[in-house]
């Protein structure tokens, strides 16, 4: 049973804007430049089939899933869909220690 | 082989110029704001890569697989990772020989 909150959530930018705010030191775009070059570098990583390890927070990995027969939706007629990898994050224990502990909070 | 943050750290210094020192902490800052955010109870957005979401699972029976005893599996927060369709489409390419 899992249900899903509503809560606040932060995107890209935010992102870029905490840790430019923690190194004032590099201009903005810099850091922006970084962590875009960081999600192409590991998006590249997992589209060559390299896994991703990060201590701490996680991995992520690729999941393949098998072929399989499905429906086309407008002639109901039955296709095959072939095997297809697609990317797995597993969390790492500081990671999940921290997003369970979050529930005890307000 | 797997990516890993001295690898990050790595690219950053030889593709942005940043020097090793600023890299290795971009790398560090990188993950671990997502971290905190997430600890914080926020969902993580990034676009083109994917979403880390949060759910709260409720109390559910468990079994100690050792003993078939019945202890309960106590309400809990966990991260989920969503892939973005741009990093889907881009891993579904992957024909690697080698099942994973």
């Amino acid at each position: 049973m899992t249900e899903e909150m509503l809560t606040n959530a932060m995107m890209k930018s935010e992102l870029i804007e905490r840790i430019a705010r923690k190194q004032s030191h590099l201009a903005y775009k810099d850091v922006e430049l970084a962590v875009k070059g960081l999600l192409e570098l590991m998006s590249a990583s997992l589209a060559s089939g390299e896994r991703i390890e990060v201590r701490g927070f996680g991995s992520f990995s690729l999941h393949y899933r098998p072929p399989r027969s499905g429906r086309n939706p407008k002639t109901g007629g039955s296709v095959m869909l072939p095997g297809k990898y697609v990317p797995h994050f597993k969390p790492g224990k500081e990671l999940r220690e921290r997003v369970n502990n979050s529930i005890n909070k307000a | 082989m797997a990516l890993t943050k001295a690898d990050m750290a790595e690219n950053l210094y030889e593709e942005l110029g940043l020097n090793k020192r600023e890299a290795k902490e971009l790398v560090e800052l990188f993950f671990g704001e997502i971290r905190t955010a997430l600890g914080d109870a926020n969902h993580v957005k990034l676009s083109g890569f994917g979403n880390f979401v949060l759910r709260n699972k409720t109390e559910r029976p468990g079994r100690n697989p050792k003993t078939g005893e019945e202890i309960p599996i106590s309400a809990r927060r966990v991260v989920t990772f969503r892939p973005g369709q741009k990093l889907k489409q881009r891993v579904e390419a992957y024909a690697g020989s080698e099942q994973q």
